[in-house]
């Protein structure tokens, strides 16, 4: 965002003089102080459960990974020590020391209800909250906005996606912003002006309009305040990309009148080939994602306390090494829930175990928790929806029980 | 339907945007227009381009270093060390230039098409065959795996394209199928003599299936993807790629030694050919299949049509694509042929290679420019060979219609118009490329302008110019 910011001036004289419809329809809704933030964060091409989050315990687990195995806390290359029988990849620094001072869940075991290996459609699933593909146009994050209690949002954006496009888990009729970094001068205010009034006869091009203009200007304010703080995250090959997005997203939820809600995905997950161990590929991204995170706690500042950030895969991978040092797709997968809202420090689990018999079609780890379980009950407990829109509304299809105690009273 | 209307939308849904006089070309037969463009395969004129054999050639020397280094360091523990470091930089230094030369090969080629039409559809097979530079053993190839798999049989048979497709080095390299062992292979033997295990990857089987062939509702099971695995195991290439070493380098090359023995069944069917005859008399099946039909029809629809192309227009595509066992011009003429994507109805947004190259065609852009064409792909999130996933760039206006993605359109065309100032006149201009479908409205405003560029910016970035 420049400094000499037009676009800011056109959106400042247009609510001075109150003549811009766009301002006045497009402004962000302003929930009550201390209101909840929620980030959610896709992993695609299916995370490896079992490298993010390894059972170094299970008797199992070293003969199917072969050298993919990540060993006990203490052993060399080992895993971050959780609870005697998980440990967390060594890449994820930042999500242990989270766990340590109880600001972050793991879930183990999980899948959502697609029991197919299509990632496609398993990210579809993943996002529309359904269960079966492409069922929907509208996400459950989207829903969401829709069963929001009253009061919180007046039908403006409840949330923003960190990039051009809005994802499926965002998509729907409730309106929802995109922002990405800009490499492109700003244009004068006379000409988008212009644009706007020729689009005014357009109600899409007009809504997104409307909405680049709002987190624009969020935006740009946010710059302003030099509220970018430096981040003590580590630099790391492939977190540079990440940081710029998740300090913007840390500058729209700190405001008061900001999103409630931020979505963004990142890619590269699906490790077929040479996946690698304890310092491998798989390792080096799950250590980029992790320095995103603790540039967005760092970001935050106190706006942490009252944020949830869960980060989810379509799902996971074979339970066995396959013939070429990775793994192929597979069904259930780890989940993280972590922020100062969080009642952190468990992993939350029912363990299948890894035996040939205990196996999920004789190949992947066996599905026991519902992703969807899992979410609707950070909705109710962090965003104060209530179980019967979570139930009619927002997972039309689902009758899994709600977990107790995700989030801190 | 006026024939104008039916001009712009042959030149700007079906075409890859009409250039200035175009409209006047097509005149009043749309449709005859777009059926010669089905005679001759959309050949690239590859003038200083490399075969893929000639640039994984190129590579091999700095594969084969690494591949030294690597043993070295296996000794010595010097995985950080200068050298290795440099090492590691040189087959980006070496690929990224073929990268570069082979996207603008393809970005001339499109703005100065008199076959647009056809151009497009090479798009959409390299797009439903996707594969992505981000995985840096692509880098190199992308381009001449469009130019070598697919324009030849853009114009051919389904079947002929699919088995350029599975055979090409990009290929099997983008879903690691030369890394993929039968279990009871020669080599998968001597290795477990060795004490060491090595196996299938079901990458590429489970691709073709979900995304090439039957699609993902297409009927197939677990059980028929690592069949099908098996029976790809020993699709391979030459040099140092593969595996193993042996073969010509950068060609494909079947690896008996790794290739699983025994018949397989592969979606209901026995197959008990040996070696690369299991595969390729799999694929033979796999092309004409009803699944296949309808897959390959609903996407084309959905390309053509709309977002969400009625089922009979699908179903009619389909037909076609069934009765001529996949003879892809008979295929593309039924797509032709549906009234649904002349009705103008439901425009789809374009994407962001919908986009640029519309405008630089509509602008006449000199060749001076297409570095910053080729930019503006990437400012607009579709960077040429990156959809960054074997299923390919998204294909629904919801995909691409994003806030922020408008803003950077806006932005753009504002950018082009100012360096462009006064040297193309909007108002002559807007007729001429959106044809009928161009609004009153936008006339109006292009024409209030308060200057040349602004008329410009505004007749860029208007709904009918942002949508195909």
């Amino acid at each position: 965002m420049s400094s000499n910011d037009s676009r800011r001036r056109f959106l400042q004289l247009g609510l001075a003089a109150g003549s811009s419809a766009l301002c006045a329809r497009f402004a962000f809704a302003a929930p009550a102080a201390g209101d909840a933030r929620f980030v959610f964060i896709i992993l695609r091409g299916a995370l490896d459960g079992l490298a993010a989050v390894p059972p170094y315990a299970d008797p199992d687990y070293p003969r199917l990974r072969e050298q993919l195995a990540i060993g006990a806390p203490g052993t060399a290359d080992g895993a971050l020590a959780l609870d005697g029988h998980f440990g967390l990849n060594p890449g994820l620094s930042f999500v242990h020391e989270a766990y340590e001072s109880h600001e972050a869940l793991v879930f183990h075991a999980l899948a959502t209800p697609y029991r197919e290996r299509s990632h496609f459609d398993g990210q579809d699933v993943l996002e529309s909250g359904l269960v079966l593909p492409h069922a929907s146009q509208v996400g459950w994050l989207n829903r969401t906005a829709a069963a929001l209690p009253p009061g919180a949002v007046h039908g403006a954006e409840l949330g923003v996606a960190l990039g051009q496009n809005v994802p499926l888990v965002l998509r729907g009729p409730a309106p929802i912003a995109s922002w990405s970094p800009s490499k492109l001068p700003d244009i004068d205010d006379d000409t988008l002006q212009r644009i706007a009034d020729r689009y005014a006869s357009d109600p899409i091009l007009s809504q997104r309009l409307g909405q680049a203009l709002a987190t624009d200007r969020m935006a740009a304010e946010s710059s302003d305040m030099s509220s970018m703080q430096p981040s003590s995250a580590m630099p790391r090959p492939g977190a540079a990309r990440y940081i710029e997005t998740v300090q913007t997203a840390a500058s729209f939820l700190k405001r008061e009148d900001g999103p409630a809600v931020a979505v963004f995905d990142t890619t590269g997950w699906d490790t077929h080939f040479n996946e690698g161990g304890a310092q491998g590929q798989l390792t080096q991204r799950l250590a980029a994602l992790d320095a995103a995170l603790r540039a967005l706690k760092d970001s935050l500042g106190a706006t942490w306390q009252r944020t949830a950030v869960l980060i989810a895969t379509e799902f996971g991978r074979t339970a066995a090494a396959n013939g070429t040092r990775g793994t192929d797709h597979g069904t259930a997968t780890a989940a993280l829930l972590l922020g100062g809202a969080v009642r952190g420090g468990r992993v939350i689990c029912d363990w299948p175990g890894l035996s040939a018999r205990a196996l999920y079609e004789g190949r992947d780890l066996k599905p026991t928790l519902d992703m969807r379980s899992v979410i609707k009950s950070v909705l109710r407990d962090h965003l104060n929806i209530s179980p019967r829109k979570l139930d009619a509304e927002v997972f039309p299809d689902n009758a899994q029980p709600y977990l107790a105690d995700l989030i801190r009273a | 339907m006026t024939v104008e209307v039916a001009a712009a939308i042959a030149a700007n849904r079906f075409g890859l945007g009409a250039r200035p006089g175009d409209l006047a070309t097509i005149g009043t037969d749309p449709r005859g227009w777009l059926r010669t463009q089905l005679t001759v395969q959309p050949l690239l004129a590859a003038d200083g381009l490399q075969s893929t054999a000639q640039i994984l050639s190129g590579a091999e020397p700095i594969v084969q270093a690494r591949r030294q280094a690597r043993r070295a360091r296996a000794d010595a523990a010097a995985a950080d060390s200068p050298a290795a470091a440099d090492l590691a930089k040189r087959l980006p230094q070496y690929l990224r230039p073929i990268y570069l030369s082979e996207s603008r090969a393809r970005l001339q080629a499109a703005l100065r098409s008199d076959r647009p039409f056809a151009e497009r559809l090479v798009y959409f097979w390299s797009n439903h065959f996707a594969v992505s530079v981000d995985k840096i053993a692509v880098l190199g190839i992308a381009g001449s795996f469009e130019r070598e798999a697919i324009r030849p049989h853009v114009m051919g048979r389904f079947h002929d394209l699919l088995m350029a497709v599975e055979t090409h080095p990009a290929m099997l390299l983008y879903l690691d199928n030369q890394q993929s062992i039968g279990a009871d292979s020669m080599v998968a033997r001597r290795a477990a003599n060795r004490g060491r295990t090595v196996g299938l990857n079901e990458n590429l089987a489970r691709e073709i299936l979900e995304l090439h062939t039957l699609g993902v509702d297409g009927g197939y099971t677990q059980a028929d993807v690592t069949s099908f695995a098996k029976v790809l195991t020993g699709w391979s290439i030459g040099g140092g790629e593969g595996r193993l070493a042996g073969g010509a380098v950068g060609t494909f090359l079947f690896r008996p030694e790794v290739h699983e023995p025994g018949a397989q069944t592969v979606v209901r069917r026995r197959y008990a050919e040996e070696d690369q005859a299991q595969g390729l008399a799999t694929l033979a099946d796999l092309a004409i299949a009803p699944a296949t039909a309808n897959h390959v029809a609903t996407k084309l629809a959905r390309h053509f049509i709309s977002d969400d192309p009625p089922a009979a227009a699908i179903a009619r595509i389909a037909q076609v694509f069934e009765r001529t066992h996949g003879d892809l011009p008979a295929v593309y003429a039924a797509v032709i042929d549906s009234p649904e994507a002349w009705d103008g109805a439901s425009p789809k947004f374009k994407s962001p290679q919908d986009y640029v190259l519309s405008l630089g065609r509509g602008l006449s852009l000199p060749p001076e420019s297409e570095p910053r064409i080729l930019s503006a792909f990437d400012l607009l999130g579709q960077r040429p060979f990156s959809p960054g996933s074997p299923a390919g760039w998204p294909d629904r206006s919801s995909d691409w219609d994003g806030a922020s993605a408008l803003m950077k359109r806006i932005e753009l065309s504002d950018s082009v118009a100012q360096k462009l100032g006064d040297r193309r006149d909007a108002q002559q201009l807007a007729p001429e490329i959106l044809g009928d479908s161009l609004t009153a409205a936008t006339r109006q405003s292009v024409a209030r302008a308060a200057s040349p560029a602004q008329a410009l910016a505004l007749l860029l970035t208007s709904p009918e110019f942002l949508r195909r």
